[in-house]
Order: C-alpha cells, then structure tokens, then sequence
C-alpha cells in the first residue's frame, strides 16, 4: 500500500488539552480524579497486614458464634497457602456497624463485622470467628439472603477478587435472593453456599478450573 | 446526586468504576505467579447494595504514634536513606478521606524482607521490620518516616528485579473502596522488566509512582516523596451521568 505522508485529514475540531479537565474552564464530564491502579499484596503481605484480632469479626465468646473455616485452591488443584481473606457483613438483625448505612450505624455487642484472615495456618485453612448476618434489603422490594462480602488477597492476584458467602441452610431465604438467582446456574450457587459444620460453616474458594468460584465485579 | 433509590427509599451512593484501560488486570501472562491463581471467568457484575456501600470503621486505636517512623525499631536506627514519604488519600471525586487506616510494609535498604520465605542473601536490618501505620487527618493527609527500600531479585524470569516499592493497604468508608497497591520512586531504571509494574496500564502507571519533593525534603536528614492515593469515589456531584466506567 502507498501512503502518501502529505496527506495529513484537517483537524475535526478545536485542539483540546489532553488532561481534558483542564484548558477550557468548563467541565464536559464530571471532576474525577484517576483512580491509584491496584498491585498484588506479594508474598510477603503477613509483614504489613497481620492482626493479631484479624480472625474475630465478633468478640470471642460471643454467644452465637460461629467458625467459618475454608481453604483456597488454584488452578492446579493447590492449596494457596499466602492468600489472604477479608469479610464484611451485617450483624444477625441485618444492620452494618458503619456511618455510611443510610439506615444509621448499627451497634451489636461484641461485633465488628469485619475479619481479616490468612490462609497460612496449618494445613493451609482459614478460619474467622462471627455471627451469622441477618437478612437485609435488596433496593428491589426484597431481601437478600444472608451473605458475607470477602476479598481475596494472594501473590498471584494484581487485584483483590470478590465474592460473597451464602449459608446452604438457609434455602428458602437463598431462593428470594437477587443475586444469586441472578446466576446462570445451580452449579454456580454452590459455589457460594457454606456448608454446616460442628461448629460452624466451611466453605472453600477455587479460584481456576472446573469448580472455580462465581467471583464479583463491584 | 447520582446512586440509587431503593424501592424502600434508601438512597445509596453508587461507586464509579475505573475503565478497563486504567485498571490493573488481576492476572498478566508475564507475571507468571497469576497463570493459576488468576480467575479464568468473567466476573459477575454485583450491584452495589448495602454491605457494599458501607465498611468497617477502624480507628486509631489500632495504631500507636510510633508506628509512622520505620527508621527507628528495638532500639536503634535503620541503615539506609531516610526518606520522608507522605500525600493525601482522596476518592475521585476528589473529596479526602479523613481517619482512615494506611498500612504499609517494604524491604530493607538491601531490598530484603523480613519474612520467613525472602530467601535473598542481603542481610537483615535488626532495626528494621518493614511495616508501618498511620491514620489520616481530618484533611485525609497521611505521613510516616522510612528508608528507602531496595530493588530484590524475584525469579519471575531471569535476572528479574522488582523495582523499589512499598506496598500501601487502604480502606474508605465502603467495602467498594478498598485499595491494596505499591508506591513507585520516580525514574526507577527497572520498571522496564518489571511485569507487576508493567501489569499497570500504560495510561494510570504514573498514579503509581510518587514525586520528589524538594520543598518537604529535610535539611541534612531525610528525602521527601509525595504520593496522592485515589480510591473510588461516589459521583457525588451536580455534574452526573448515568454511565458507569466509560469515564476517565
């Protein structure tokens, strides 16, 4: 093909700065900020992120408690033994102990909500201490079931990815709940329903292959 | 305002997504660690409901004064250069973020952590442990005291050099906001080979590196970088639109 390098198109309109926010005095789009791109937490994230209180979303002994214990796998059938799991939830009557819920901040005794737990205990299991959520709505006329938010944190992993717990007792509430009704598959439910255990629930996280768990974009 | 009114009245705020093109994938066929650890699907998309629009306040009494000087543990002094790294923690929208918890960790001067699996043969600092904490004042502002970390061998491929980083964990106010990201120094000659840098697209890598700062440096101690982090913001603003993460 012969390209002709005088042929150059006539500009379509008025030179615009790149930055696009700034230049013109007017915004054309909402003032926003880019966003700081996330990096992987590395091998070496138990020097940063450890908490001693990390595994108990509620006080210890507090009555109700649950363990939630799992494990992640990745695609080769591995245990991931430097992940590292996060959760957030509602309390047992479905309020969140945070100002931003437009409903008021919740206060439960003994609850927190929040866990941050590492898969490195032997043999390569998690486990957090909490009560089980309550039912919340869903902004559409419902509830959703109870559910648990997590973020997984591991080398490998140049983001968090997120996905939700479900409770494999609680049928009828599952069955109303838009998001899980949204997926494509029972296969895929099952992927986010912990089942009960002696003391809890347990729940493991694939993270490739045939069972790999229905991850959230949020 | 832009979010959602739930059909019992609930106005909840909606947190814009950065666009693809300016986010970090979560796998990157260099970076060879997330051939089997990256999700192989396609995420399902979670409307942001309540347990997403909110998050855990964690406050300072997870934090003690001495947490935000790394230069100085078990009684002594840390080798290497002082630098003072500091900014602001804001959302895109460009509100700050007050009282929220920064942690950070990084490698010795001689670019070894302090962990049971960092087998690289630089020594260890006896008074240096690597992890810091701050909270952010009322004007999101953070800052804390460090060496500057050096680069380490990873085995990714040969001769493969992370660049100096410190890794910077940071909640907002909502499960939605939550950051986990590395700090870059300015002109790093290894970022070229660097496929966790790399990973960053091209157009958002320099959100990732902080800037010299003369006028903090401190005369005859410490060096000074300053590094805005952003977290999602909640397009709280007159000027809305409907579309979600087609803006830059």
């Amino acid at each position: 093909m012969t390209v002709n390098p005088l042929d150059v198109p006539d500009a379509t309109g008025p030179y615009q700065p790149r930055s696009g926010q700034r230049g013109t005095g007017f915004l054309t789009e909402p003032f926003r900020l880019g966003v700081t791109p996330s990096a992987t937490v590395g091998p070496y994230l138990a020097i940063g992120l450890t908490w001693p209180d990390g595994a108990w979303a509620a006080a210890e002994g507090t009555e109700g408690g649950i363990w939630i214990r799992g494990r992640v796998y990745d695609g080769a059938g591995d245990l991931v033994p430097d992940a590292m799991l996060e959760t957030w939830q509602a309390d047992p009557e479905g309020g969140l102990a945070s100002p931003e819920d437009p409903r008021g901040a919740s206060v439960y005794p003994g609850f927190r909500g929040y866990s941050r737990v590492p898969t490195v205990e032997p043999p390569g299991e998690f486990a957090l201490f909490t009560l089980k959520p309550g039912r919340l709505p869903d902004g559409e006329g419902g509830l959703q079931a109870p559910h648990i938010d997590v973020s997984l944190f591991a080398r490998g992993l140049l983001d968090r990815v997120v996905t939700r717990i479900y409770f494999a007792d609680e049928a009828d509430a599952n069955a109303e709940d838009v998001v899980l009704q949204s997926l494509p598959s029972d296969e895929a439910r099952q992927t986010l329903l912990a089942t009960p255990t002696d003391d809890g629930y347990r729940l493991d996280f694939y993270l490739q292959g045939d069972r790999e768990t229905v991850f959230f974009a949020v | 305002m832009t979010g959602t009114t739930t059909a019992s009245g609930l106005h909840l705020p909606r947190y814009h997504r950065e666009a693809p093109e300016l986010r970090t994938p979560v796998g990157f066929p260099d970076y060879k660690s997330t051939a089997l650890r990256a999700p192989l699907r396609t995420p399902v998309d979670l409307p942001q409901r309540l347990t997403e629009i909110t998050g855990p306040v964690l406050g300072e009494d997870r934090v003690k004064p001495e947490d935000a000087d790394l230069t100085l543990r078990r009684g002594g002094e840390a080798v290497g250069q002082r630098i003072l790294v500091y900014g602001r923690v804001l959302d895109s929208d460009g509100r700050p973020v007050p009282d929220a918890l920064v942690e950070v960790w990084q490698a010795n001067a001689g670019g070894r952590y302090r962990h049971a699996v960092d087998s690289f043969p630089a020594p260890l600092d006896p008074h240096f442990d690597g992890l810091g904490r701050v909270i952010t004042d009322s004007l999101g502002r953070y800052e804390f005291m460090t060496i500057k970390p050096g680069a380490y061998p990873w085995g990714n491929h040969h001769n493969a050099w992370r660049p100096a980083h410190i890794h910077f964990s940071l909640f907002g106010r909502a499960f939605t906001q939550r950051l986990v990201t590395q700090m870059y120094f300015p002109d790093d000659p290894l970022f070229g080979q660097d496929p966790i840098f790399n990973a960053i697209p091209v157009a958002a890598r320099h959100r990732a590196i902080s800037r010299y700062d003369l006028s903090r440096t401190q005369d005859n101690w410490a060096l000074a970088f300053e590094w805005d982090i952003v977290l999602r913001g909640s397009d709280q603003t007159p000027f809305e639109t409907e579309d979600d993460g087609d803006i830059a």
